[in-house]
């Protein structure tokens, strides 16, 4: 028991360290500096901050609904841009079609969408959704085209030595498992963008919960302690969203590359 | 049953700017069912380039390959390829990668499991039935990729070096196993290779190919008795003749 203790100061030691110092830090700063609960609420305003929105169940709701949002539109994207990036990455025509139409709309910034997606959905989880899609369809296209695009001849021909002809099983057999690593990667970075797009896309109202929706209405109410309360628990969730869907992953799909992942 | 006729065989390629390069220029050989032909020559005569035509990957400017009578066009199961570079999906285990023909085949899943079985244990890797590529030895690689190669019963079997980047040990036990499969499964095998002990341990017959544009120089029949024995004074007479043969190709 006391190894175990010590084999893991010894390994985490010195991060526990330096998060315990940065929380010392800013309590001190902002009781001893700052004063100024607007400018800088304290770590142990933080804390009592979230334990009421904890009891009062605020939080379980606005993380729901907040993840209700972002599913939505990450299920869109990957539903809609991956089999876009193989269509684009394997058939040249549908590539020639398709980029010109992509390289106008990507450079657009999601946010720059918000009119319209209140215009077209109103003020709708669908609506907050749309954004989050509209952030995160195009890593997901643009990662899918290219891990097609670098599929290596070599497997494709030894598999159609093998008898593995036809342009649908050389897309599922070789060029789609070998693509994975890319079009995960795309997934992830789509998960990071869809997120940030999040806290912006329910900023506009669409509903009266929401992480990023809370972080707006609590700052009206100058209340900086709950706004930084909800800053944290999407810097946390977003996090352990990016660490599962990474474990997945490593342990699932991609156990046959050697080195890691991404 | 099965034979092989290369008939005026002619490929070109064209690069960006429309100058052509003669890759094989005029090929004709004709290959008999369950023969052992080893092609040998100078690097870039065009060897993987015939072999690539026959297993359907490329097609000839000129010319036609017979298989049986038919026509080769498109790549098939009835001509399997070991290539030149590691072949293996990464990401399928050794197992799935030797089942994957037979699946394409439309075997059902077990059965090709079994059949997979079959071959593995036939080069000796049994027990690496569940592990990845990367997880292999370049030798076992190969290995694999010659079992992966067989699955499908191919008539055929095209090698394009495939021991090129072992070492010589490795090499002399594959060469072996090699002929052994050739042995027990009566397929008829196309080998590529750089080295002359290899083509004459191997070889029924010895294409010897001129470079640019790639030619045909020579054809030798190796009549040695098999087993062979790589140091018997035959052997080392065949060797230095063809050696002589391809110094005056290089000496051009
Ligand atoms: N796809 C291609 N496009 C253009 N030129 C090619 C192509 N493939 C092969 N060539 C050319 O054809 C010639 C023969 O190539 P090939 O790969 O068949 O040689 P090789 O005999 O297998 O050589 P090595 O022993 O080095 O493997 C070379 O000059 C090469 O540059
Ligand atoms: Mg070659």
């Amino acid at each position: 028991m006391y190894n175990r203790i010590k084999d893991a100061v010894r390994k985490k030691g010195l991060e526990a360290l330096s998060l315990l110092a940065i929380v010392v830090l800013w309590q001190l700063v902002a009781d001893l500096i700052i004063k100024n609960k607007l400018f800088l609420p304290s770590f142990v305003d933080v804390v009592l901050s979230f334990s009421k929105v904890v009891k009062s169940g605020a939080i379980f709701t606005d993380i729901s609904v907040s993840l209700l949002h972002f599913g939505i539109g990450l299920f869109l994207a990957f539903i809609i841009g991956i089999p876009i990036g193989i269509a684009m990455g394997w058939f040249k025509t549908v590539n020639r079609i398709f980029d010109p139409i992509i390289e106008i709309i990507r450079p657009i910034p999601p946010l720059a969408w918000i009119p319209f997606a209140i215009v077209w959905f109103g003020l709708t989880h669908q609506s907050a959704g749309f954004v989050v899609f509209v952030g995160a369809v195009f890593p997901v296209i643009i990662n899918t085209y290219a891990g097609f695009k670098s599929v290596s001849i070599i497997y494709v021909e030894a598999a159609k030595v093998l008898g593995c002809t036809s342009d649908r099983a050389l897309i599922r057999y070789v060029a789609l498992p070998s693509a994975l690593p890319s079009i995960a990667a795309g997934m992830r970075i789509a998960m990071g963008v869809g997120w940030m797009c999040l806290v912006a896309a329910e900023m506009f109202g669409v509903s009266t919960n929401g992480l990023g929706y809370k972080i707006w209405w609590h700052y009206y109410l100058h209340q900086m302690d709950f706004v930084l309360v909800y800053m944290l628990l999407l810097g946390f969730i977003g996090f352990l969203i990016d660490r599962a869907f990474r474990h997945y992953l490593d342990d699932r799909l991609l156990k046959w590359r050697t080195g890691v992942v991404m | 049953m099965s034979r092989l006729t290369v008939t005026n065989v002619s490929r070109t390629f064209k690069n960006e700017n429309g100058a052509p390069t003669s890759a094989l220029d005029n090929i004709n050989l004709e290959i008999k069912d369950k023969e052992f032909v080893c092609f040998i020559g100078p690097s870039g005569c065009g060897k993987t380039t015939l072999l690539r035509i026959i297993a359907g990957l490329d097609t000839p400017t000129s010319g036609d390959i017979l298989l049986d009578g038919t026509k080769i066009t498109v790549p098939d199961a009835k001509r399997g390829m070991v290539f030149q570079e590691y072949s293996l999906f990464p990401w399928r285990t050794v197992i799935e990668n030797i089942a994957f023909g037979p699946k394409m085949q439309g075997t059902k899943k077990e059965k090709s499991l079994k059949i997979a079985e079959k071959y593995l244990e036939l080069v000796g890797l049994g027990q690496f039935k569940n592990s990845y590529p990367y997880e292999l030895s370049g030798g076992m690689r190969q290995r694999v990729a010659i079992a992966r190669a067989l699955a499908t019963q191919p008539q055929v079997l095209l090698m394009d070096e495939p021991f090129g980047a072992l070492d010589a040990q490795t090499r002399n036990t594959l060469q072996h196993e090699l002929l052994e499969i050739w042995e027990k499964k009566n397929v008829t095998i196309l080998f590529v290779t750089h080295s002359m002990d290899e083509a004459v341990f191997l070889a029924d017959r010895i294409v010897v190919m001129s470079a640019r544009p790639g030619k045909i120089k020579d054809i030798i029949d190796v009549n040695l008795p098999r087993p062979r024995d790589r140091t018997a004074p035959e052997s080392n007479t065949l060797r230095n003749n063809v050696l002589k043969l391809l110094a005056r190709e290089r000496e051009k």
